[in-house]
């Protein structure tokens, strides 16, 4: 079987296209980053303007703002009107939206190639031009509660996440929700958004990627007129954020609601980040997570867990990767039905241990590793994805190098690699662990 | 000044880019019928099978056995258990999916050139011979027992149980096709053999392929796939009579933003009047577009973050629905907000600025949707269930343009009953009197 696992990987390593999407970067005179990702298989592009600027680079006391200032930047320009970018870009037949992480904010359009242009044009011309409107500002502070509430509030899954990364983070601001505490958000106001906009919204704070039917010379023809027209801001700091204290000791909490229907275990470590140049460790990681929990019927946790021990219902390990700051490798246990947490998480401690005893299964490896060479087949179909792979790297301390590098590195991780980053990672003291149950509804008691 | 020459700049356009999606129709060695799209820059295929009738082909007793036996296929097959079957696909870098629905259940495929061969015939294996073996069954139906619990305390699943109840009688659209805690335990592995050979039949197969691959190698692959299939099922289901009236029905959860699902009965995708009252709802709250429900109860007084409409278009009835949800303290004004532009838009139709905004904004969304190997695999299975011609890509949009406010308003008239909408509130409304 390995053999043959070893056969079709060298195959393939022959068969990778030559990079289908070709891609292009280049910088602006005012220091705007522009990545040309290049995909002539229709008619049709993406064009994205990511800002350095994320909910974690907030100031304290105004959460949510990054995101409030998402919402409003769909109002009004000197030269568009309130909702006419959006209403422009559907006339046209494009779709458009935007999005905030704790890393970056960014603002898309997809549409015809020929519409390149016209989107380009109103994009840039709300890079400065917007305008805080104290009547739309009461409003869309009502819009943005009521997306925290059905995002958050309804969900006790997420209140219960909300209140794990408080306690993983209690110094860096990924502690803090993208969208805000409530009685912060409630109180956010136009010169909360104008001090966001004018701190962060500039050419040489952004980055311009555009993926599709277009070609490199001509987006840089387009982007010198409407974004190299903008100056830089010399003010611009760098991005230097609180960073953790030493955690002493394990950390845990236990959430109740009476709206849970399945409880859980959920544990995270902080853990290392891809860095610029130096992305192995989180290679490592990103292998020991698709070992770990990849896949229910052929992981660590799925076998052990669900198979034999037949303990949990679903188990599984995740790890973000891209982060400009430390971030957390997870893993997570539903119990089976009759099952207490309590028995799950020690089952759960006890498949790792083992694992840790055990070491990699190298046919396993094998496998993961042929999944990911041919993770990059299957993303040239979807060349949207590859613009959100590049924008989100570069607003997350990352180059298109590094982007590039990736594939590579991945591919490059040993067992004793892994086995390193585990030891590095799995220490309880550097931990929440987190347990998420239904409480007993009131009136349930006193029957 | 300068807004009016920035309109004008952006008003005047050429054509919207068109889609240049070349369907081929092929028909294998063995009788199927397939559509293909060949796409070979990129060296991968992805397929669709879709095959009618779904969960609606439970036979009595034994709702949920479709969708637990779809849920099977890839726990096992011949010499291989259900670890060993995912290692032999991950070995292949290949992606299977297996869905149940209402109305059809899904085979989507995704394999690459090199290891093509390997990738098909494990996935033949899988569908013509699922093992369903007990210690499987066990553990995929407790899966299934933790989604049916999920939807017990989730806003959205009751409200859409709630209305369903409501909307369709003792037709299986009425209950939820994960089945009820008591009918799954009652399922055994002959229940998932008779639902496999029910719901898995060759006459009935819709298939869309993507990818780099020609006609001439595509015949035998699908001959491959699908041959160990019965040539033929039992009766697909019955029509169903929509049978929801007017009122609010309040369901109690203690949650602090209510969810409102509403809606009333709708129009056959075969109805000549369809594309008429497609735009309606586009204008009213369809999405991708600033429709006027949108604007009234988003933009203009912040009660939500998001409310859309959609016509249901199912195969054995047809609804008009919508969604939103909004905190506790405002649910009643939402939902008078809503029934007044249910009656505005039956009473006066749409303008001629709407009726332009909604075409150019569908006809040039339009080709931008074929984004993709496995999309277009999708689509192309979606416009056979729609019994749609071949060449219906190239047509569409004049049939979008064709449209004029006058259809719209007869349309309209007869589409939207603000009487007769029925709003569904879980949460806990303030001052929202159930009403029948």
């Amino acid at each position: 079987m390995t053999a043959l696992l070893r056969t079709l990987s060298a195959a393939l390593v022959v068969a990778l296209p030559a990079q289908a999407a070709e891609v292009t970067s280049f910088e602006l005179d005012n220091g705007m980053e522009v990545v040309v990702l290049e995909d002539h298989r229709a008619p049709a592009v993406t064009h994205m303007v990511w800002y350095r600027a994320g909910s974690a680079d907030e100031d304290p006391g105004v959460s949510g703002i990054a995101h409030f200032t998402e919402h409003l930047l769909f109002k009004s320009t000197e030269t568009l009107a309130t909702g006419e970018l959006s209403e422009t870009v559907a006339a046209n037949g494009g779709s458009d939206n935007a999005f905030t992480s704790f890393d970056y904010t960014a603002y898309f359009q997809r549409i015809a190639a020929d519409r390149l242009e016209l989107v380009m044009r109103m994009e840039a011309d709300r890079m400065r031009n917007i305008r805080f409107i104290p009547e739309e500002i009461d409003t869309e502070r009502l819009v943005i509660l009521e997306e925290r509430s059905q995002r958050t509030d309804n969900d006790p899954s997420a209140l219960f996440g909300e209140q794990r990364r408080a306690a993983q983070y209690q110094n860096h601001r990924y502690g803090v929700p993208i969208i805000g505490w409530r009685h912060e958000m409630e109180e956010l106001d136009g010169d909360d958004a104008q001090a966001f906009y004018d701190r962060f919204y500039w050419p040489n704070n952004a980055v311009l990627v555009v993926a599709g039917d277009v070609e490199p010379e001509a987006v840089r023809a387009l982007a010198e007129t409407y974004y190299g027209v903008i100056p830089a801001n010399p003010d611009l700091t760098p991005r230097a954020r609180p960073t953790e204290p030493p955690q002493l000791g394990e950390r845990r909490i236990t959430f109740a609601d009476e709206r849970v229907s399945q409880p859980y275990v959920l544990r995270t470590y902080l853990a290392p980040e891809r860095n610029s140049g130096d992305q192995e460790t989180a290679a490592a990681l990103v292998m020991l997570s698709e070992l770990l929990g990849g896949s229910s019927a052929t992981s660590v946790l799925g076998q052990k867990l669900q198979f034999q021990a037949k303990t949990a219902l679903y188990a599984s390990a995740f790890y973000s990767p891209t982060s400009l700051d430390a971030t957390t490798f997870g893993l997570v246990v539903v119990p089976a039905a009759g099952v207490s947490l309590e028995d799950a998480e020690a089952e759960m401690d006890r498949a790792l241990a083992e694992f840790m005893v055990e070491g990699v299964d190298l046919a396993q490896l094998e496998r993961i590793k042929f999944q990911i060479r041919a993770s990059q087949i299957y993303a040239e179909d979807s060349v949207g994805s590859l613009a959100r792979r590049y924008g989100s790297a570069l607003t997350s301390g990352l180059t298109v190098e590094d982007v590039e590098a990736w594939p590579a590195v991945l591919d490059a991780v040993t067992p004793d690699d892994i086995m390193a980053a585990a030891e590095l990672v799995f220490d309880r003291n550097k931990a929440v662990t987190g347990w998420l149950t239904r409480s007993v509804a009131t009136e349930e008691v006193t029957q | 000044m300068i807004r009016a020459l920035f309109t004008a700049f952006v008003v005047v356009f050429a054509m919207p880019a068109v889609a240049s999606v070349d369907i081929q129709e092929v028909k294998t060695p063995g009788g199927l019928t397939a559509w293909l799209v060949e796409e070979p820059s990129i060296p991968f295929v992805a397929i669709e099978f879709r095959f009618p009738g779904g969960a609606s082909l439970d036979a009595p007793g034994k709702r949920g056995a479709t969708n637990l036996m779809m849920a099977l296929i890839e726990e096992g097959t011949g010499d291989l258990d259900a670890q060993g079957f995912a290692a032999a696909r991950e070995a292949l870098a290949a992606s299977y999916g297996f869905d149940a629905y209402d109305d059809a259940v899904s085979i989507s495929a995704r394999f690459l050139n090199e290891n093509r061969e390997e990738a098909v015939a494990l996935l033949a294996q899988a569908i013509a011979a699922p093992s369903f073996d007990q210690s499987a069954i066990d553990r995929v139906r407790s899966q299934v027992v933790a989604v049916i619990e999920g939807d017990e305390r989730d806003p959205n699943s009751i409200a859409r149980r709630t209305f369903d109840e409501m909307a369709f009688g003792d037709h299986p659209y009425a209950s939820a096709k994960e089945g009820t805690l008591d009918s799954i335990a009652g399922l055994t592995r002959d229940d998932l053999v008779a639902a496999h050979q029910a719901a898995l039949t060759r006459d009935r197969v819709q298939i869309g392929v993507a990818g780099d691959i020609s006609a001439e190698e595509l015949g035998p692959l699908l001959d491959e796939l699908l041959a160990g299939l019965p040539e033929t099922g039992g009766a697909l289901p019955e029509q169903a009579s929509v049978t929801v009236e007017g009122g609010v029905t309040v369901v109690p959860y203690p949650t602090p933003q209510s969810v409102v699902l509403f809606g009333h009965d709708g129009i056959d995708r075969d109805d000549p009047d369809f594309f008429p009252a497609f735009i309606a709802n586009q204008i009213l709250g369809g999405a991708g577009l600033q429709s006027r429900l949108g604007e009234e109860i988003r933009e203009k007084r912040g009660l939500t973050y998001g409310i859309g409409t959609f016509l249901a278009d199912f195969d054995y009835a047809d609804l008009i629905l919508g969604q939103a949800s909004t905190d506790n303290a405002r649910m009643a004004e939402t939902i008078e907000l809503i029934s007044a532009e249910w009656a505005r838009i039956a009473q006066d139709g749409v303008t001629e600025d709407e009726l332009m905004a909604a075409q150019t904004y569908l006809t040039g969304s339009y080709p931008l949707r074929f984004d993709g190997n496995g999309r277009i695999a999708g689509i192309m299975v979606g416009m056979q269930s729609a019994g749609l011609p071949i060449d219906y890509i190239a047509t569409r949009n004049e049939r979008v343009n064709a449209v004029t406010v006058e259809d719209i308003q007869r349309v309209a008239s007869e589409l939207f009953d603000a009487e007769g909408l029925r709003f569904v509130v879980v949460g806990e409304p303030d001052g929202l009197m159930p009403a029948n």
